[in-house]
């Protein structure tokens, strides 16, 4: 790589016209180079990462640390390079330019981590795993630990996806009719507020199987908050909305489905958003006490080998796949909602 | 515009209206509150009327006895001779605020009359040529809250004429505008009536918007409201702000009113 000074790339780049005409592709390539601060610096961490890996033994006996040291300087190099080709490489290097700062913060914590664990042990161990024996679980236990995720999502969406659906039909009955919601109110009070996981034990007797209770009780954690938010969404329009619509023709039935629930969306999102946290928690509840299997018995069956770095990597995967349900609900909600404006972007 | 009034061919003209000792009143925490006094106004076919009367009297829920939104407590409402029984689209109101449905975008707001009368699939040529009308076909695909107060009450003008209204209910639709929208607007009231030939009934407590509008102006009693007088405006259309004919009626109006003091 040549080693240009950033005066003199600078200079470079008022001549791009000329080198435009020139059409020297190789030269226009140069031209594009710019080193960027929080570029290098997020590369000098992860290759300080690397580095920590190798300079001292391991304290302790993890396979995976070669392998782990060699990710990081094949990360710094990338970095360092994705960010100084950042405009010949569009948005992917824009991409990682914007996250420059974090990847430098990354690496110097990745660093410490090492440092503190797998090199001087200032953490105790085994509550504190290095890096590298949480990657040795992605690498030695992945299908195990992959069945789980599987299983996890089988049990969470079924739930979910059953109490959304009930949670919002309910809503719009009790918040439409009278009537319904003369009979499911008092109802909705006095079972609602219950913790879902107040269930357990009865659920696991009374349901044929232990996914079947789990299923009941996701949708029990699910439906509460979805049927409040529905029936206050469809309870708070404007009875100006129903007057328009009327005027101009609408029976009932249009005024449900194209006024009432339309109007209702922004409130039902909420519902759902709070419903499908209430579920993560039951969902692991109950995979910890019944279900034999997902990433919720994952944690206990670690727990039970006080095999720590499985429970980090655990928890890591969890992470992941609950934050990647609220982006997946947060981007169907700002396609049904574009006509909002203002709405929080997750 | 020519053009565009030739695809825009009302169906039918206006109906003729008919309110016959009407009165109504709200219960508010047990205590009745009478809001019409034995009302009886008879509009024929194709007038535009004016309904005037202070802040608070009475004149909307007229306005909504007609629209059919609400069935009055005495009396009965005509419409070309039937009795009015419920809402129906040939009576179309345009309410003092728009009231778009936020979640649909111009196009699909002036399509909301026919989408749920289940002929949108058929007339959606009528959905364009409203829009054309009130001179938003740049906007079409625009949701309300990227439309000015003026933009937003013509959606719901275009939104209420997609429907070939024989009687167009009124009620202050220019209320909220700045003064110069308002101007403007007024004469696009009077010129989508003249092409449209559509019977007008509009409630508003600017005294110069209708006489400017309106062939006859009906001025309303305070709470309970009764007709107080009943007053032909003979000018021809377009009329001008300054003509001395509508400056000595104004006078008069805002004696019937208790006003006539800073006149």
């Amino acid at each position: 790589m040549p080693t240009y000074s950033a005066s003199e790339i600078s200079s470079l780049g008022g001549d791009r016209e000329t080198a435009l005409i020139a059409g020297d592709g190789g030269l226009q390539f140069v031209n594009k180079l710019r080193f960027s601060i929080t570029g290098i610096g997020a590369g000098l961490a992860w290759l300080a990462f690397g580095l920590s890996c190798l300079r001292w033994p391991d304290i302790g006996d993890w396979p995976r640390t070669e392998a782990v040291a060699y990710t990081a300087f094949a990360i710094a190099g990338g970095i360092a390079i994705a960010t100084t080709a950042q405009a010949a490489l569009g948005k992917f290097g824009d991409g990682v330019q914007r996250r420059a700062p974090w990847l430098f913060a990354l690496g110097v914590f990745l660093t410490l981590w090492e440092l503190a664990t797998a090199k001087f042990g200032w953490l105790p161990l085994p509550f504190f795993p290095p890096p590298q024996s949480i990657v040795e679980v992605y690498t030695d236990d992945l299908p195990k630990l992959l069945d789980s995720a599987f299983a996890s999502v089988k049990l969470q969406l079924g739930g979910y996806f059953i109490g959304a659906v009930v949670g919002f039909l309910t809503g719009v009955s009790i918040g439409w009719s009278r009537l319904a919601g003369y009979w499911v109110h008092p109802i909705l009070r006095f079972i609602g507020p219950l913790p879902a996981t107040a269930w357990l034990p009865i659920a696991f007797f009374t349901f044929p199987s232990a996914w079947s209770a789990s299923t009941f009780l996701i949708a029990l954690a699910t439906g509460f908050p979805v049927t409040v938010l529905t029936w206050s969404g469809v309870a708070s329009v404007s009875t100006a909305y129903y007057d328009v619509a009327r005027t101009l023709g609408a029976k009932p039935s249009f005024l449900v489905t194209k006024v009432a629930i339309p109007a209702a969306l922004p409130h039902v999102f909420v519902g759902l958003f709070m419903g499908l946290g209430a579920s993560f928690a039951v969902l692991v509840v109950a995979e910890m006490i019944g279900v034999k299997a997902g990433l919720g018995f994952y944690l206990q069956w670690a727990q039970g080998w006080a095999s720590y770095n499985n429970m980090y990597a655990a928890l890591i995967v969890m992470s992941l796949l609950c934050s990647g349900a609220i982006t997946l609900l947060f981007k169907v909600r700002d396609r049904l909602l574009v006509w909002q404006k203002g709405v929080v972007k997750w | 515009m020519v053009a565009l009034a030739t695809a825009f061919k009302p169906a039918a003209t206006g109906a003729s209206l008919d309110v016959k000792g009407v009165s109504h009143a709200f219960d508010i925490d047990g205590s009745v509150l009478p809001v019409l006094d034995d009302v009886s106004i008879s509009v024929a076919s194709g007038e535009f009327v004016a309904l005037l009367g202070p802040s608070g009297c009475g004149k909307s829920t007229l306005l909504r006895l007609v629209a059919g939104l609400e069935p009055p407590r005495a009396g009965t409402l005509d419409e070309d001779g039937v009795a009015i029984t419920g809402p129906y689209p040939s009576r179309v109101v345009v309410f003092q605020d728009p009231t778009l449905f936020p979640w649909r975008t111009v196009w699909d707001n002036v399509a909301l009359g026919l989408e749920a009368q289940g002929v949108l699939k058929t007339q959606r040529h009528r959905v364009d040529a409203a829009i054309d009308l009130v001179g938003l076909g740049a906007f079409r695909k625009a949701y309300p809250h990227q439309l000015s107060g003026g933009m937003a009450q013509r959606v719901a003008l275009a939104r209420a004429l997609v429907n070939d209204p024989r009687i167009l209910v009124l009620d202050e639709p220019l209320g909220k505008l700045d003064s110069l929208t308002r101007i403007t607007m007024q004469a696009e009231l009077v010129s989508l009536w003249q092409r449209n030939g559509f019977t007008a009934l509009l409630v508003t407590h600017d005294v110069e918007e209708a006489l400017f509008l309106a062939n006859r102006v009906i001025v309303f009693s305070d709470r309970p409201a009764r007709v107080t007088a009943d007053i032909t405006v003979d000018r021809p259309y377009p009329r001008h702000r300054g003509d001395p004919h509508l400056a000595e009626l104004r006078r008069q109006i805002l004696r019937l009113l208790g006003l006539d003091a800073t006149w």
